[in-house]
Formats: structure tokens, C-alpha cells, sequence
């Protein structure tokens, strides 16, 4: 314990531990209750993942997350984010190159798209329709699930029973065509369900790419069939599974978000990463930063992932074995890696030459299944892909001040990158994945390297390294049926709270999850208020 | 970008409003001239030409086609002989409707279909269940354009050009040549008129655009946009998907979904008990008969030209009726002590320019459905809404003898 006194500035009602969007989510809520509240971050900036950076001078890169659906609609109200600047922009295209100069573009109308889609397969194009119809269905059917705190289904609590025979009976009075969908997503790969419904393959891989998106995982392997369904869950305008983009990219984001804290009244307080949680018996009492100076709080909420808030904020020897033995188990295998560019021009297509407006959402890079059972090959043998699966973006196509005007910056999401190389290490293969990312482009975009002006590599471990997601997974955590729900991070303490009276959780590690949708911060600043009005404080 | 329709080329230049909307993903016009009643009134006075390429078509063929089609639509395809066209729908296993469309038999064995959506994939899906081993399923949407000729002279123009319209029959089908195109043409329509519909393929479109032209010039042949045929079809009584009831295919609950019978289509099972067919939604249907659980029926109401007139005048205004057609939804209540009673819902609604009164399509509740109930229908007036005086009445609103009289008889009335 620390001898320093404690002063009057020192004490807060509250210490949210991170600056990610969670935490700062979380902050705004418990400052919007009236909670003097405290947010630490160790790096230079809020945002964790969500952040934008000027790397070199004009353009802005969205270094980690680039885009936006799943933030749940009441935070935007709950913490008045307009006031404070949200504009989500729509993606309106989607863009899907073949490698012998085939395409799909679709866009905003559902007529265009399937005249789209027909050209390549008019099967598939009426398929499409009925797909996306049952997976909104059935995504309006889970909703209320993802907007609350999830039961227990340990507990034997009369409350939590009551929430489990709930949520039976909520999943049995589904109409049978939702929940054969549903059940059909937790059973069955991806490449399956895209089987059974589509014939064309370039159709069943631009649906298949959210089946695989930063998981470790294959198009045919079966938990993708729910991390699919996972990025469904969002929407933009209700318009379930579309996605959006941040004015300013996600970093403008978080700093909404910081505002809002501000506003409340809430302190943030970079450079100040957290080395411990102080207890006083059982209780939390604070926290000892790097520098050794300590803060003091009866509550403390860590936005940090399962593996930082159990087993390295507080010592794991003080908690229950069998919850230290689920976060041990519990799987990050970070996949992931980004690549951004700062380009002179926009790509150029064969065939749609001239064509901007082609970037202005996803262009997915990754052509068929087999193509993207290639590159997990290449993970499962614990090296990058060779020929990577990438999710581009080139946002300033549609936001002009993320870029010197003409000029792009272009955001590529890179699948696959284990964090652990089997043969090399990653210092040694930063600029190969740079130059197999931008080679890989180069196919799609005759003459793109020509282009590009800046490179950026972020691998798994800078991931880790400058943001502290372990691993480098960008959810925070798988999204495996095991590690969701009732499961996220652990049974039994998927509510946000510890064994430690007082000390919370509200990061991507806790339910709903991973992306920015704020629920974890939300949530657990629910679970949070809720314990206090319970214990009448 | 909207694709076009085969006979765009001539479409273009003929559309003097500037204004171009999209069905199904294909550039129409809504109306190519200033008035709207002209073209609404050269339906019901001269002779109308309507592009109604958009619309969405199949082929059948194959020994398992006519199994295929039993066993899919609900009126039985085996009363829908070689040259004849049927009136059909097709329902979900529940019962409810997922599309309605007109087949047309156009050769032994081989149908031709046309629908508001896709349906394609459901066809051919279907088809698989049912391991046919010789059905064939074909989109031909594009390879064909299809031109609605549709007025009391619609005769007198296909007349000029082909002697096949003179023996054709209401629903008959032949193929014929025009111009020295091959032309299937049958006589059916969406405006309740004397009318054909004539498929012709993509290549030779612009020929029969022009002979058709050429043909009607004597009688005031008026090219007309998809809103002068929709004010029409309220008067003749027929739905139209998305507007007056929604596929269950695309449905989110049971409330946005119909059966045949709440559409008022329930004729088309007058001769169930004489078949006994197993065909998709057969059960559900039947025990909507026997139990009587139809929520709905759709019906036509006639608002009381004076009431209407009244509540505009009481507000100081001259009631519109100048080119006034409406696919909001308006709320109908049921009259008696209490005020405001919701009772059901105008899906179409139109000043009609031949009847000289406001109709509606609507849903009203069974025990109000009956020919000269009164109703209530909420109109805005001055931006507040106010009752009027409606009466159901039987539809077709309008249906002059001339649709579907033999030609020998005179289609002139």
C-alpha cells in the first residue's frame, strides 16, 4: 500500500481503467448518474482501438477499427452524442472484385442489387433477397438479447432462473423459419449455410467474409457461421447488417464519446496506465498507476480484456480457480493485422475505370471460398497468408477531410495474421506482410502500387503492444459460441461483475462483445447503478 | 443504374415530363405528358399503350411442368387449357400469399408466367423438393418486352395488324406475327378494359412499338406512364402487391401477411371440392373456409360524392377530385355512438374520373364487408383529418361489357 495521503483530488466515486470506447461509455453513464468519475489511459490518447491518426501530414488513418454498425441506437440518446458531433456516415456500396475481371457492386437499391447479382446468377439474386429478409428477422429476434445484461445461468438466484426460463421461452415461441435460421447459424460453417443458398461463388464469399472477420477461424469451419450472424447484429438507420463510417474516422468517434464524459463531469486522464487494482479486504478501494502513484475509488471498472482485468490488474491467486481457469482457456489468437495506405489516387479497376464511387463503403478482397480457405491455410500453418483476404476502405471517398483533396487514404483490414508466427517473428516479417498486402491489391487494382505514397503496417503484436488487446484480437476475445452470452468472459461472471466486491468489467470481453457497439460499457454501467440503488447508496 | 426496357428508344423522347421512376430496377415513366386524365381517359375512351416490360417473366416446359404448377399455384393449371391465360396466385404452406401472376398456356405443355418479383429460384427450389426430373424453369425476362394495348378501340388497332385478335376470347392466348414478328398476345390486361398484352422478343420490340403506333394513329393512340394504369386498376377493382397486400415472403409478422381470401380472391376456389389437388397452402386455406378465421376482406368502398363534398365545403375549400390517386394507407371506422371506432384501412385510394366520386380499396372487418355497409373513411382536410361517408360496394367498379365480350358480339361498349 501506498504511503502517499490522500487527498481530496485523488478520490473519486469512480475509476474506469482504459479509454477505449467501452470504457469511456461506461464513464459517461456513471458520470451522467452523478458519480465523480475518473477514466485512465495509458497512452497519449482516448480511443483505444478506435482511434484516428495523423500519420503523415493531410491524411488520417484509421489505425485499428474503420467502421461503425453495431453501437446500440440508445447510447446515441442516452449520452446525447449528437450534441457532441456523431455524424455516421452510410457505406453505400459494397465492392467485390473477381480476379478475371468480374465483379458485384451493390449498392443502396434492393432492385439495382438484384439485377446485379443476377447477372452473375439470377438464382442467387432472388436468394439474396430471401436471405437478408430471414437474417433481419431473425436479428430483430435477438435484439432484446444483445440489449441486456445477460442472465446467469449458474445462479440460482429466483431473478436469474426467472431470466433463464425466459430466455427459453423467448428462443421456443420463435417462428420456426427464425429459429431453423438460428440454429442453423450455430451449427453449421458459413460456407455451409452459403451452400445450401447460393450457387454463384462470388456471391457466397462476400457473405462468407463476415463469417471470418477477425476470428480465427475458416469460412468452413463452424463457429463462423455465428461470428457471421455477430455482424448482422448492427444496422444503420434499422437497416439490420449495415454498416457505417465515423466523420473523421473512428478515432472523431471516441472523441465524441470523450466529450460526453467531460460533460458529465467526468475527469480523463491520459498517460496513466493502471499497474493494479487496490483492495482493503475484499473490497476495491483504487489503483496504483505505472508511475507508482495511487488513486482512490470504491468502485473500479476495468474496459480492459478478460486476461488484463483477472489476471494482471488483480492477482489471480485472490480469485475463484475455476474463473482464473476459464480466462486461461479463454481464446484471443489474434488473426488479424491492418495495412493502411496513403494514396495519390484511388485504385483503379479494369473495366470501371474513373469509378470513385466504387470505394465508397467495403471492397472485399476475396473472391471465393476457396480463396478464403486458402489463405486460413497458411494461419493453420502459422504463417501471414500469402494472399490475404483483405477488407478495404477508402473513407475519404467519403469524408474529403481525411485526406489532401484528390488524394485517399485506404484502410485494409488483413485476414489472415496469427499472432503467433510458427517460423518467424514479427519484426522480421513487417514489411513482407506490407508488401503481400499491397502485392495482393496490385492484383485486384492493376497499378495500385504506383499509387501509394505511405504505408503503414500494424501486425497482431502492435496490436497488443500499443493498445493492449492481448494477442492482438480485435474483439477482445474470441467470438465462439463458448465465449459468448452466457459464457462472456466466463459463466458465471458474465455480468459484469467480479469476485471482487466493487470491481467491474465492461470491455469487448464482456457480452455482447466485440466491434464498437458500446452494449459492455453500457451495460455494465446498468449492472453498476443497479448494485448501488440495491445496496441503497 | 436502372436498366431499360427494350423499347426505351422510343420511350425517351416521347416523355415530355422529364420524370422517370424505377420498377424492379428498369427506368419507366410515371406519365409522358402534362395531364394525367389524358392518359388515364385514352384507357377508357380511345386506346392506351403501356411498356410493362419490368414485370417479371417465366418459362415452363418440360413433361413435370403442369405437376410443378398443380402443386404451386392454387387455382388448378389443368383448367388452364392450350390458349388460355389464368388469374392465379401462389400461397406459403400457412396459406398466405406470397405473389399473384397471370399464366398464360401458349403451348401444349409450355406456360408462360408473369409476376411483380422475382420468383425464379422459389420455382426452381420448389421443383427440386418435388424431384421432377423434367421440369424446366427458365427467367426470360429479358429476352422479352411486353406492351399493354388497352381501350374500347384496342381491338381496332390489333385488328389492323393481325387477324388472330378476332377470334380471341377474354384470357385467350395465341401466338401470331405483327409486322413480321412473332407475337404471343393475349387478352388480359390490369386496366379492366378491352385490352391485350402482347410479348414480343427484345430484338423485334421496336418494330411492334411502331406498327402499334402506326395502327392506333386513327384512334388517338396515347402511349401512357404506370400511373394512369394504376388509377385505372382501383376501378377495375384489382390489387396491386406492395400497395394493396405485401408477399409473406417478405413479411416480418402475421399482421403484413394475407390470405387469398382476405383479398377477396376466394372465387378462385369455387371449384375446390372437384379437385383434389395438393397444392402449397391447401390445408390452412381450407380451415380458414371451415372456421371461418379470415381477419379481413378486401372490398371496394364508394365515399358519398356529397359528404365529401361537404366537409370541404364546411372547411371553405373546393373538394379535389382532379387527378387524385393515393396509395396511403387511410384509417376506416366503423359509424355508430362511438367516435373514432378503428375499423380497417383504404390501401388505393382514387377520384375516380369516369364514376365521378372518390373509391377505395380497403380492409374492412367481415361484418362490415357487406355490399352497402356504411363506413367511415379519414381523409385530410386542411391537414386535419375528418370523416367521411363510404359505402362498400361490389368491384369491379367499373367494368364495361366490351373487356370481356367476343369480339363477333362488339367490344365497342
Amino acid at each position: 500500500m501506498s504511503t502517499k495521503p490522500t487527498s481530496a483530488e485523488e478520490r473519486y466515486d469512480a475509476i474506469v481503467i482504459g479509454g477505449g470506447h467501452n470504457g469511456l461509455v461506461n464513464a459517461a453513464y456513471l458520470a451522467k448518474a452523478g458519480l465523480k468519475t475518473l477514466v485512465l489511459e495509458r497512452r497519449h490518447l482516448v480511443g483505444g482501438a478506435a482511434i484516428t491518426e495523423e500519420l503523415v501530414p493531410g491524411f488520417k488513418f484509421t489505425t485499428f477499427s474503420y467502421a461503425i454498425s453495431l453501437l446500440r441506437p440508445d447510447i446515441v440518446h442516452d449520452l446525447d452524442l449528437v450534441r457532441h458531433g456523431l455524424m455516421v456516415l452510410p457505406l453505400i456500396n459494397t465492392f467485390q472484385p473477381g480476379l478475371n475481371g468480374e465483379y458485384l457492386l451493390l449498392g443502396a437499391d434492393a432492385d439495382d442489387n438484384y439485377h446485379e447479382i443476377a447477372r452473375h446468377s439470377v438464382e442467387d439474386a432472388e436468394a439474396a433477397r430471401d436471405l437478408d429478409h430471414r437474417i433481419a428477422r431473425l436479428v430483430r429476434a435477438l435484439k432484446p438479447w444483445v440489449d441486456r445484461i445477460p442472465p446467469n445461468r449458474l445462479s440460482s438466484d429466483p431473478a436469474e432462473l426467472a431470466a433463464m426460463a425466459e430466455l427459453q421461452e423467448d428462443m421456443e415461441s420463435l417462428d420456426p423459419e427464425v429459429r431453423s435460421l438460428l440454429e442453423k447459424f450455430m451449427n453449421s460453417s458459413a460456407a455451409e449455410i452459403l451452400d445450401e443458398v447460393f450457387e454463384n461463388e462470388l456471391v457466397k464469399a462476400l457473405y462468407a467474409s463476415s463469417g471470418i472477420i477477425g476470428s480465427r477461424v475458416g469460412a468452413r469451419d463452424k463457429e463462423s457461421g455465428l461470428i457471421w450472424l455477430f455482424h448482422k447484429l448492427g444496422d444503420f438507420d434499422g437497416v439490420p447488417g449495415n454498416w457505417g463510417f465515423h466523420k473523421g474516422g473512428n478515432g472523431a468517434f471516441t472523441q465524441v464519446l470523450a466529450r460526453a464524459v467531460e460533460d458529465f463531469g467526468g475527469v480523463i486522464r491520459t498517460h496513466a496506465g493502471v499497474e493494479r487494482v487496490l483492495s482493503d479486504g475484499d473490497r476495491a478501494s483504487g489503483v496504483r498507476l505505472e508511475d507508482g502513484s495511487e488513486l482512490y475509488a470504491d468502485l473500479v471498472v476495468s474496459a480492459l480484456d478478460p486476461r488484463q482485468t483477472f489476471t494482471r490488474l488483480v492477482d489471480p491467486d485472490d480469485l475463484p480457480q475455476d474463473l482464473v481457469d476459464h480466462i486461461r482457456s479463454y481464446k484471443f489468437q489474434g488473426s488479424a493485422a491492418k495495412v493502411n495506405f496513403a494514396l495519390s489516387a484511388v485504385p483503379t479497376f479494369p473495366g470501371l475505370e474513373g469509378r470513385e464511387d466504387i470505394f465508397q463503403g467495403f471492397t472485399n478482397l476475396g473472391p471465393s471460398i476457396d480463396y478464403l480457405e486458402e489463405a486460413f491455410a497458411d494461419c493453420r500453418e502459422g504463417r501471414f497468408s500469402r494472399r490475404p483476404f483483405l477488407d478495404c476502405c477508402v473513407q475519404s471517398t467519403i469524408d474529403p477531410d481525411m485526406s489532401p483533396p484528390g488524394q485517399h487514404i485506404m484502410s485494409c483490414f488483413v485476414m489472415y495474421a496469427p499472432y503467433q508466427l510458427a517460423k518467424s517473428d514479427w519484426e522480421t516479417e513487417r514489411t513482407s506482410l506490407g508488401d503481400t498486402v499491397q502485392a495482393t491489391v496490385e492484383e485486384f487494382f492493376p497499378g495500385f502500387g504506383e499509387l501509394v505514397l505511405h504505408r503503414e503496417v500494424v501486425t497482431p503484436l502492435d496490436i497488443e503492444q500499443q493498445i493492449g488487446l492481448s494477442e492482438g484480437n480485435i474483439f477482445a476475445g474470441e467470438l465462439f459460441p463458448s465465449q459468448l452470452f452466457l459464457n462472456r468472459p466466463a459463466p458465471g461472471w458474465n455480468q459484469y461483475r467480479t469476485p471482487i466486491a466493487g470491481y467491474y468489467q465492461c470491455g469487448s470481453g464482456t457480452h455482447p462483445g466485440g466491434c464498437i457497439t458500446g452494449g459492455p460499457g453500457k451495460l455494465a454501467a446498468e449492472q453498476i447503478l443497479g448494485d448501488r440503488t440495491a445496496r441503497g447508496e | 443504374m436502372p436498366l431499360t426496357t427494350p423499347f426505351q428508344a422510343r420511350l425517351a423522347p416521347l416523355n415530355q415530363t422529364g420524370i422517370w421512376k424505377h420498377w424492379s430496377g428498369y427506368l419507366v415513366a410515371p406519365q409522358y405528358q402534362p395531364s394525367l386524365n389524358a392518359e388515364y381517359f385514352a384507357i377508357r375512351n380511345a386506346v392506351s399503350l403501356l411498356d410493362t416490360s419490368p414485370l417479371f417473366k417465366l418459362r415452363f416446359s418440360g413433361q413435370d411442368a403442369p405437376r410443378l404448377l398443380s402443386h404451386a399455384l392454387v387455382r388448378n393449371i389443368d383448367d388452364c387449357d392450350v390458349g388460355r391465360a389464368q388469374y392465379t396466385c401462389w400461397c406459403d404452406a400457412r396459406g398466405f400469399v406470397l405473389q399473384d401472376g397471370v399464366v398464360l398456356h401458349v403451348a401444349p405443355g409450355e406456360y408462360q408466367l408473369t409476376a411483380a418479383e422475382p420468383t425464379l429460384h422459389y420455382f426452381r427450389a420448389l421443383a427440386r423438393e418435388m424431384k421432377l426430373a423434367d421440369a424446366t424453369i427458365e427467367d426470360i425476362s429479358s429476352e422479352f418486352g411486353i406492351l399493354a394495348l388497352s381501350g374500347p378501340h384496342a381491338h381496332h388497332v390489333l385488328a389492323q395488324l393481325t387477324d388472330a385478335a378476332n377470334s380471341l376470347p377474354y384470357f385467350g392466348v395465341m401466338q401470331t406475327e405483327i409486322a413480321r414478328c412473332e407475337v404471343t398476345v393475349s387478352r388480359t390486361g390490369y386496366t379492366g378494359d378491352l385490352g391485350y398484352e402482347l410479348w414480343v422478343r427484345s430484338a423485334d420490340a421496336l418494330t411492334l412499338w411502331d406498327a402499334l403506333m402506326a395502327a392506333g394513329r386513327g384512334f388517338n393512340i396515347t402511349p401512357i406512364g404506370t400511373t394512369a394504369l394504376k388509377m385505372s386498376r382501383v376501378e377495375a377493382g384489382l390489387l396491386l402487391m406492395g400497395t394493396d397486400f405485401h408477399s409473406s415472403r417478405f413479411a416480418w409478422v402475421d399482421a403484413q401477411r394475407e390470405t387469398p381470401h382476405e383479398l377477396g380472391w376466394g372465387w378462385m376456389f369455387r371449384r375446390l371440392g372437384q379437385d383434389d389437388r395438393d397444392f402449397i397452402g391447401r390445408r390452412a386455406i381450407e380451415a380458414e373456409i371451415n372456421e371461418r378465421t379470415s381477419r379481413w376482406k378486401t372490398v371496394g368502398i364508394a365515399v358519398d360524392p356529397y359528404d365529401y363534398e361537404r366537409v370541404y365545403a364546411e372547411a371553405g375549400i373546393i373538394a379535389p377530385r382532379h387527378e387524385l390517386y393515393s396509395e396511403s394507407t387511410m384509417s376506416i371506422y366503423r359509424r355508430g355512438a362511438k367516435e373514432w371506432d378503428y375499423a380497417g384501412y383504404g390501401s388505393s385510394f382514387l377520384a375516380s374520373p369516369i364514376l365521378r366520386k372518390p373509391i377505395a380499396l380497403a380492409k374492412l372487418p367481415l361484418d362490415l364487408a357487406k355490399r352497402g355497409t356504411e363506413v367511415d373513411l379519414e381523409i385530410p382536410v386542411i391537414r386535419q383529418p375528418k370523416n367521411v361517408l363510404a359505402r362498400v360496394e361490389p368491384v369491379p367498379f367499373f367494368n364495361p361489357p366490351r373487356k370481356t365480350a367476343p369480339v363477333d358480339e362488339g367490344v365497342n361498349r
